[in-house]
């Protein structure tokens, strides 16, 4: 008979579920991990990383489509939609091997099935109810199966889907979530996008470089709510630019399907209607927590608007189970997952380690132009009280930009006035998620305005964009 | 060259020190930092160290020597090479120059400018040299709040001081600078006898007559400030008896106007306690001067009379604070002590409900305490400590009355409030209480 007492049992194996599984074992805990699905969950599967794929062929594409601008030619340039989808599938199915490979290597044992916490202290895994989205990966070897398996710490990762709104249900075919927007058969011809969140906003810019004719349609006055306005006006203006159609202050109120695709209903603020057709219509309204059949409700876990609520250490309310990622609560982010289920089990191992601090999370959207951003938006930081300085530092002053063929966009800092500390950061254009993450090290490491002004940055980079920025919001630019 | 070792300076104002002995004799090799010579002042012993390498070669003060002048000359150093034969000690003051040593000492510009040897430049000796690690924004943060991070602990990274650390101090009021006195003074000397230690303690005791209770963080908050605060700041008290009678009449008379809700509640229910705060909050107003809190650098004139409440919790006790009471009805006074006291005894205040404030009330009237005296609780200059009401003989108009005598006594801090503010803010307090109608208008 198997071993199946553990010290810790992780039900869910995406970026939060199994980085926690890796850390619980170098801590020395005996862990397990329960997937039901894919290793590596939707992130790896059918979000972060698969996307990505995808966005580096457009990408591609736009420079060979601009290979002028840079002196250079390309003829009858054009694309394989099967083999474009296939090396994204690719770039997942080598990640999601390289998932169980870690878990081997650390010694967490893998259940295959679909987990419920059946009383506190246990958990019984079951044959995989759910279909699987097509193509799956295959299971890693060597999992043990469906049976009753014990642990002193039960954590749920199970993550989260695509909301669905009642009468817009995706149907696979014409109305897609993420799951058929990332392995399209043809490539449509025309496209709406409901909502403008870093899903719908990265679609969009795919087929619309993929040469999609393509509406997004979002209830917010801007698009990217969650991002400072004045960066994502910046970025509506150079995607409308490329030819982007935006309805703000809209939404879908119906969706008829034809023999031609879709035909949206959409009523603007104003109470003006009018109808969209497209071949294909992308519902990317945001995601809701998985927390249906684990035996949450029977043990009385407190959930709230479809997360499990938790403390700062991913406790919930029920000692001995625990909740991190998605299924926690926003911002839905995998890195968010990752450090959160990491201080979980840290604390369950006793180490010391501080609560879960939810100000520093970056967001990065890697549509074209890119966005990214950490801490407070200068809307919110006024909110919160603040007296504020705020740098603006835009691209065409950079060197490095301009010789990239990418002189537009925007680095912008936020700073308390009062104690220089750096509040929040905010960016668009090139390659801005790779810049994010010097403002985020300065935020953890509690930098002041001074500190940033002291450090050296290397010419020619975008990066030197990062400390211009500071030096404006101080009045001490140098390169405008 | 000889290097010259002078007088140093233990503070910006010291002008002259005792030299207490020596630690090191002619002859002995010194590296940089070595302590050489232990230095007195009315304030503090301080150790002087070498700043540069070599020999002893003359000590030109001897030890036990009293009123050496600051920049003095009190010992040669050799560098490799050198001989005693090198010393010239006639140039007397330190010589800034190669050429200084030939000049006659009274040619010497201005040395205590210009002393480049000179081992120890005002106070940095103290310090133990230890880099403190703190984040940039803590170190700004301490600064703007006038935190001493040697006093604090850190929470980051290898015990790194962050933000959080300092908002922790701000909050529980700890880690203040230390007045300007006690910082120039060494760390030994300015730690005051900390107390028997707890081995001490309990040797004195039978291994099983007692039972160790660890100390929570509120215990040792209270711990912390009130030593603090009965060790910095100098406390005087005035006493006073006030008569109750009116203003138990006046109370009796509004808790019967109040409205009752369709539960038949009141609308309020006013304690003899509210209207203390209500009237120490108007004598605050009246007597503007003692509404105060102390800084090194300034005196922190309130605007308003935020007076705390000391609530009695298990397990120690927290003051709330009624702000502004000076401008709040006392139904609002009240019904805002109901809520806070019942919030203090679960433990559910928030910071900004408990921290900061400008003077205190502490009854144990409702205990039978006669009086006593309270420990004032900075940033407040002030605090009241309220007895209970009893009712005894009074001579009125030379006859004996029967009145209701309550005994209050005002803990001031002498550095803010001086003896003659404190009585007449009491005066005032007394006014009120004894014409309670007053309070209403």
């Amino acid at each position: 008979m198997a071993d199946t007492n553990y010290d810790v049992i992780i039900i869910g194996s995406g970026p939060g579920g199994y980085v926690t599984a890796i850390r619980s074992a170098q801590l020395g805990l005996k862990t397990a991990i329960v997937e039901r699905e894919h290793m590596g969950g939707i992130c790896l599967n059918w979000g972060c990383i698969p996307t990505k794929a995808l966005l580096r062929s457009a990408e591609i594409y736009h420079y060979m489509q601009h290979a002028k601008d840079y002196g250079l030619s390309a003829e009858k340039i054009s694309f394989d939609p099967a083999a474009v989808v296939k090396r994204s599938r690719g770039v997942s199915g080598q990640l999601n091997a390289g998932i169980g490979f870690l878990m081997k290597k650390n010694k967490v044992d893998v259940i295959w099935g679909e987990g419920k916490v059946t009383k506190v202290g246990e958990v019984t895994v079951s044959k995989t109810s759910k279909k699987a989205m097509e193509p799956q990966h295959p299971a890693p070897k060597g999992t043990k199966g469906e049976g009753v398996y014990k642990a002193k710490h039960i954590i749920i990762a199970t993550g989260a889907r695509p909301r669905v709104i009642p009468g817009i249900e995706p149907d696979g075919k014409d109305i897609w979530t993420y799951f058929e927007a990332m392995v399209p058969p043809t490539m449509p011809k025309s496209l709406i996008v409901m909502g403008s969140g870093a899903i719908g906003i990265e679609f969009a810019s795919f087929y619309k470089t993929m040469g999609a004719d393509v509406t997004v349609i979002e209830m917010m006055p801007t698009i990217m709510p969650v991002e400072d306005p004045e960066i994502s006006a910046l970025a509506k203006k150079q995607m409308e630019k490329q030819g982007l159609k935006f309805l703000l202050e809209a939404k879908v109120s119906q969706v008829k399907k034809g023999p031609k695709g879709v035909t949206a209903t959409v009523e603007t603020k104003d109470g003006k209607k009018q109808d969209l057709t497209a071949d294909k219509l992308i519902s990317a309204v945001g995601v809701v927590g998985n927390i249906e059949n684990l035996g949450l409700e029977e043990l009385g876990v407190k959930t709230d608007r479809g997360c499990v609520v938790i403390d700062g250490y991913g406790r919930t309310n029920v000692p001995g189970v625990y909740a991190i990622g998605d299924v926690a609560g926003p911002p839905m982010l995998a890195h968010k997952a990752e450090h959160e289920g990491v201080i979980c089990v840290e604390k369950i191992a006793g180490k010391d380690v501080h609560a879960m601090d939810k100000s520093m999370i970056p967001g990065c959207t890697y549509c074209h132009p890119q966005v990214a951003s950490v801490g407070l938006t200068e809307p919110k930081a006024k909110e919160a009280g603040y007296d504020i300085k705020v740098g603006r530092f835009p691209f065409i002053g950079n060197g490095k930009a301009i010789a990239l063929g990418e002189p537009e966009g925007l680095v912008k800092t936020i700073f308390d006035a009062k104690t220089g500390q750096l509040l929040g950061a905010h960016m668009v254009g090139a390659e801005v998620t790779e810049l994010i993450q010097g403002y985020v090290v300065a935020m953890n490491l509690e930098t002041t305005e001074e500190d940033l002004m002291h450090t050296v940055f290397p010419h020619p980079t975008l990066s030197e964009m990062m400390k211009e920025s500071v030096l404006d919001a101080y009045d001490r630019v140098l390169n405008m | 060259m000889p290097i010259n070792i002078t007088m140093p300076a233990l503070s910006p104002t010291m002008e002259e020190g005792n030299l207490a002995k020596w630690l090191v004799k002619e002859g002995d090799q010194v590296s940089a930092g070595d302590v050489i010579a232990e230095i007195e002042t009315d304030k503090a012993t301080m150790e002087v160290e070498a700043v540069d390498e070599g020999t002893v070669g003359k000590i030109v003060v001897p030890a036990g020597t009293a009123g050496v002048k600051v920049n003095e000359l009190i010992a040669v150093l050799l560098e490799d090479g050198e001989d005693a034969s090198a010393i010239d000690t006639s140039g007397g003051a330190a010589a800034p120059a190669p050429a200084a040593a030939e000049a006659p000492a009274a040619a010497a510009p201005a040395p205590a400018a210009s002393a480049p040897a000179a081992p120890a430049g005002p106070a940095p000796v103290a310090a133990d040299g230890a880099r403190i690690f703190a984040s940039p924004l803590a170190r700004r943060l301490a600064k703007l709040n006038s935190l001493d991070l040697n006093a604090l602990t850190g929470t980051g990274p290898h015990g790194r001081i962050v933000k959080r650390d300092i908002e922790a101090a701000i909050a529980a009021g700890t880690g203040k600078a230390a007045p300007a006195a006690a910082a120039e003074a060494p760390k030994a000397a300015a730690a005051p006898a900390a107390g028997p230690s707890a081995d001490q303690v309990l040797k004195l005791f039978d291994e099983d007559s007692y039972e160790l209770v660890p100390h929570d963080g509120m215990r040792k908050t209270i711990a912390k400030r009130l030593t603090e605060s009965k060790q910095t700041i100098p406390h005087f008290y005035v006493s006073v008896d006030v008569e109750l009678d009116a203003l138990l009449a006046l109370r009796a008379q509004l808790n019967g106007a109040a409205a009752t809700d369709k539960d038949g509640k009141p609308a309020y229910k006013l304690s003899v306690n509210d209207m203390t705060i209500k009237a120490l909050a108007l004598a605050l107003r009246d007597v503007p001067d003692a509404n105060v809190s102390w800084t090194d650098e300034n005196m922190v004139m309130h605007k308003h009379a935020d007076v705390g409440v000391a609530v009695a919790i298990p397990g120690g006790l927290i003051t709330p604070i009624i702000r502004s009471a000076e401008q709040k009805p006392l139904s609002v006074i009240s019904n805002e002590m109901k809520d806070l006291g019942k919030r203090a005894k679960e433990r559910k205040l928030k910071p900004e409900e408990y921290q900061g404030g400008t003077t205190a009330v502490s009854n144990m009237g409702m205990m039978g305490v006669k009086d006593f005296s309270a420990v004032v609780n900075p940033p407040h200059a002030t605090i009241l400590a309220v007895g209970a009401g009893e009712k005894l003989p009074v001579v009125k108009n030379d006859a004996l009355a029967i009145a209701t005598v309550m005994t209050v006594t005002l803990s001031t801090d002498h550095r803010c409030v001086d003896g003659a503010l404190g009585a007449e803010l009491l005066a005032a307090f007394k006014g009120y209480i004894e014409n309670p109608m007053s309070m209403l208008v």
